[in-house]
């Protein structure tokens, strides 16, 4: 009942807008239509080989028997075939990390960094084995969906505490680290990633001694998390500067050192701030993982590239493509739906 | 005067720290166990994952070679997946000890970038695809046809010089995105499709509704040598590289496969004996075991077992050998004599 009244009240409140809403209403039906009869009713979902797939869905379709022949090769790469278990745990471990701390309860410092050195270790022998009779996997094999987490999680989890320190020393009293800050900050955000990237991976190796060799995931990680430190830093800085001054002096007049003053009054006010900032750059950050590629690592849309490559399957691009996004989609979804509960949570 | 000479002298100091990764590789490879060769993201053929997230192609199976020749073994390999970007990087720094990367062989690469190319293991080029009922033989025939391209440095290029060197005219279709490019060749909007020829036999495998109705025409009208890739200054390795091609030459040349491998033992041919270990000392100048070149015939096979397997008839892009023929064949593939 409402409803019809918010309708009339909204989308029939006269000739034009009523015409307006009927046009947009079919288009919107005609678009989505098209999408189930692509995606669904015309799609294909189990043949022998891409040609027989077309043949069957008469190009009108999606092709899903790709994805069926090719899931575990875009969402775990190279990595041993029988031992697959592995990464799928990892994938499930990370996921019951990040929830469990996004709960308020979980909220103290000892017990969130306990749960992710314990969970990060469970994870690096998970993957990397050598230890308790896992066979031992090298770090390039380690593709698809778990390396797209690893990259984004330690990238983040990494960069968070480099940019509180950067965001503090950018507002530091002291000229020397403010120097230092500012020029590490406006160095990193001047470049874009694809260079760092490159300076980690391809110039890197070439200034090191002879014989010596970083590993190549290393590299890319700790290349992402410089990257992430100083947008991260900027948003949190952000969040310092909306504290009003009175705070700070309501701290020192408590008598509260520097570091008691930032840890309990300022940064915690700054940081629920700047939450909305901090999720956005968190998705940007997830999705730029994706560059990785460039270095030859192979990421979930990596591995997605080479399996549209295989000459039995060849071009389905769009089912490819629709698969990762759709995973993409999930984390990112999480993410923005979690900022918005959190955001409202901390406003009570 | 003072600080000129401390500055030379630094400057030398730091030419002798830092070469070019000039170290032993043949030590490393052995110390390691394991062979590392830089292969493609992803081109069927050449170095592609299967489902399994298996290396198999060409560049694959020469790395395997490898491996086969100086370890005993062609599973002691480990592939690193290079960009186009950062391939000759991964070489230059050491990460890679040999570069089988579909990489044209040019000259540049070897005296700027300080590289050694050994023999190609493949001949590509650009060539022609048309549609069988056509009833066209050669590139000769293609005057005035429209040919699909993609935009590129050297493609769309090629394909003027030749129709001009040929006194023939040519409509250019040209489309930037590949999957595009070969709808519309599939579905005849263009007389002809133009790319290297690995290039058209993987659409045609992919892409063709039948791929029995295409043809890729004889013509090459443009050089890419595909060879494997060595940092100068370590002759030894370099030495086992281009043998290990040359063996696998040779064993097709005479012969000799991984079926007939034990037979072949016995033969009376010098050539065979000394490669296959019968006759010791091929293995001793390369500094490995005599075994060499049995274990590169015997785990991966001869030339063109590797080639079948992988672009030949056997494999789903059934190129023909053409120019990756046997010189006696009218190819180009020809080994040095192993003595």
């Amino acid at each position: 009942m409402r409803a019809i009244v918010w309708a009339r009240a909204n989308l029939f409140n006269g000739i034009w807008n009523s015409i307006l809403t009927l046009v947009v209403v079919v288009l919107i039906a005609r678009g989505l239509w098209e999408v189930v009869q692509w995606g669904v009713i015309d799609a294909v979902w189990s043949a022998p080989d891409g040609r027989a797939c077309r043949a069957l869905s008469n190009d009108a379709g999606a092709c899903w028997a790709f994805i069926g022949q090719w899931n575990r090769f875009i969402l775990f790469g190279r990595y041993p075939y029988d031992a697959q278990w592995r990464p799928l745990l990892v994938v499930i471990l990370f996921m019951v990390l990040v929830l469990a701390s996004c709960d308020r309860r979980m909220w103290r410092a000892g017990l969130l960094a306990g749960m992710w050195i314990f969970g990060l270790a469970a994870c690096f022998i998970l993957m990397g084995g050598g230890v308790f009779g896992l066979a031992k996997v090298p770090t390039d094999l380690w593709n698809g969906l778990p390396l797209t987490l690893f990259l984004a999680v330690i990238g983040l989890a990494g960069a968070f505490p480099l940019a509180i320190l950067l965001a503090l020393g950018r507002r530091s009293q002291l000229p020397t680290i403010r120097a230092l800050c500012v020029g590490y900050i406006e160095l990193i955000r001047g470049v874009p990633l694809i260079t760092v990237l490159f300076m980690a991976s391809v110039m890197l190796p070439l200034f090191l001694p002879a014989g010596v060799t970083i590993n190549n995931l290393v590299r890319a990680q700790a290349g992402l998390i410089l990257f992430y430190a100083a947008y991260l830093a900027e948003v949190v800085r952000g969040g310092l500067q909306a504290i009003p001054t009175g705070q700070y002096e309501a701290a020192d007049a408590l008598g509260l050192g520097y570091w008691r003053k930032t840890s309990l009054i300022v940064l915690p006010q700054a940081l629920a701030i700047s939450i909305p900032p901090l999720v956005n750059t968190f998705i940007a950050a997830f999705k730029d993982t994706t560059l990785v590629t460039i270095v030859g690592l192979f990421d979930l849309l990596a591995t997605a590239g080479n399996a549209i490559t295989d000459p039995e399957w060849r071009g389905f691009y769009v089912e490819a493509y629709v698969f990762v996004a759709a995973i993409y989609f999930v984390f990112c979804f999480f993410m923005s739906r979690y900022s918005r509960n959190l955001e409202r949570r901390l406003a009570r | 005067m003072n600080l000129s000479r401390t500055l030379t002298a630094a400057l030398l100091a730091m030419a002798i720290v830092m070469p070019a990764w000039a170290g032993p590789t043949l030590d490393k490879v052995k110390k390691d166990g394991v062979v590392t060769c830089g292969v493609t993201t992803g081109l069927a053929g050449f170095s592609m994952a299967d489902r399994q997230g298996k290396y198999t192609g060409i560049d694959v199976d020469t790395c395997r070679a490898i491996a086969a020749a100086v370890l005993g073994s062609a599973d002691k390999v480990r592939f690193v997946p290079a960009t186009a970007q950062q391939r000759f990087t991964l070489l230059q720094s050491g990460e890679i000890d040999v570069l089988t990367r579909n990489t044209t062989w040019t000259l540049t690469r070897e005296g700027d970038l300080g590289f050694l190319f050994a023999p190609p293991n493949y001949f590509d080029g650009q060539g022609f695809m048309v549609a069988k009922k056509a009833g066209v033989k050669s590139a000769k025939e293609l005057d005035g046809a429209t040919v699909c391209v993609q935009p590129g440095t050297t493609t769309e290029l090629n394909l003027a010089d030749y129709f001009r060197t040929n006194k023939m005219t040519f409509k250019p279709l040209v489309i930037e995105k590949l999957d595009e490019v070969e709808n519309a060749f599939f579905a005849g909007r263009c007389d002809a499709y133009s790319t290297d020829r690995s290039g058209l036999a993987s659409s045609r495998a992919g892409k063709a509704p039948n791929p029995d109705d295409y043809v890729i025409l004889p013509e090459v009208i443009s050089k890419e040598p595909l060879a494997p890739a060595v940092r100068q200054g370590d002759d030894e390795w370099f030495d086992i590289v281009k043998w290990t091609i040359f063996a696998m030459i040779d064993a097709e040349e005479k012969g000799v496969t991984s079926k007939n491998l034990d037979d072949m033992k016995k033969s009376d041919d010098p050539e065979i004996q000394r490669m296959l270990g019968v006759v010791p000392g091929m293995g001793k100048s390369l500094h490995i075991g005599e075994d060499w070149g049995y274990n590169i015939v015997k785990q991966v096979g001869n030339y063109g077992e590797v080639f079948d397997r992988n672009v030949g008839p056997a494999s789903p892009l059934k190129l023909d050998r053409g120019i990756n023929a046997l010189w006696n064949k009218g190819g180009l593939m020809y080994a040095m004599p192993i003595r």
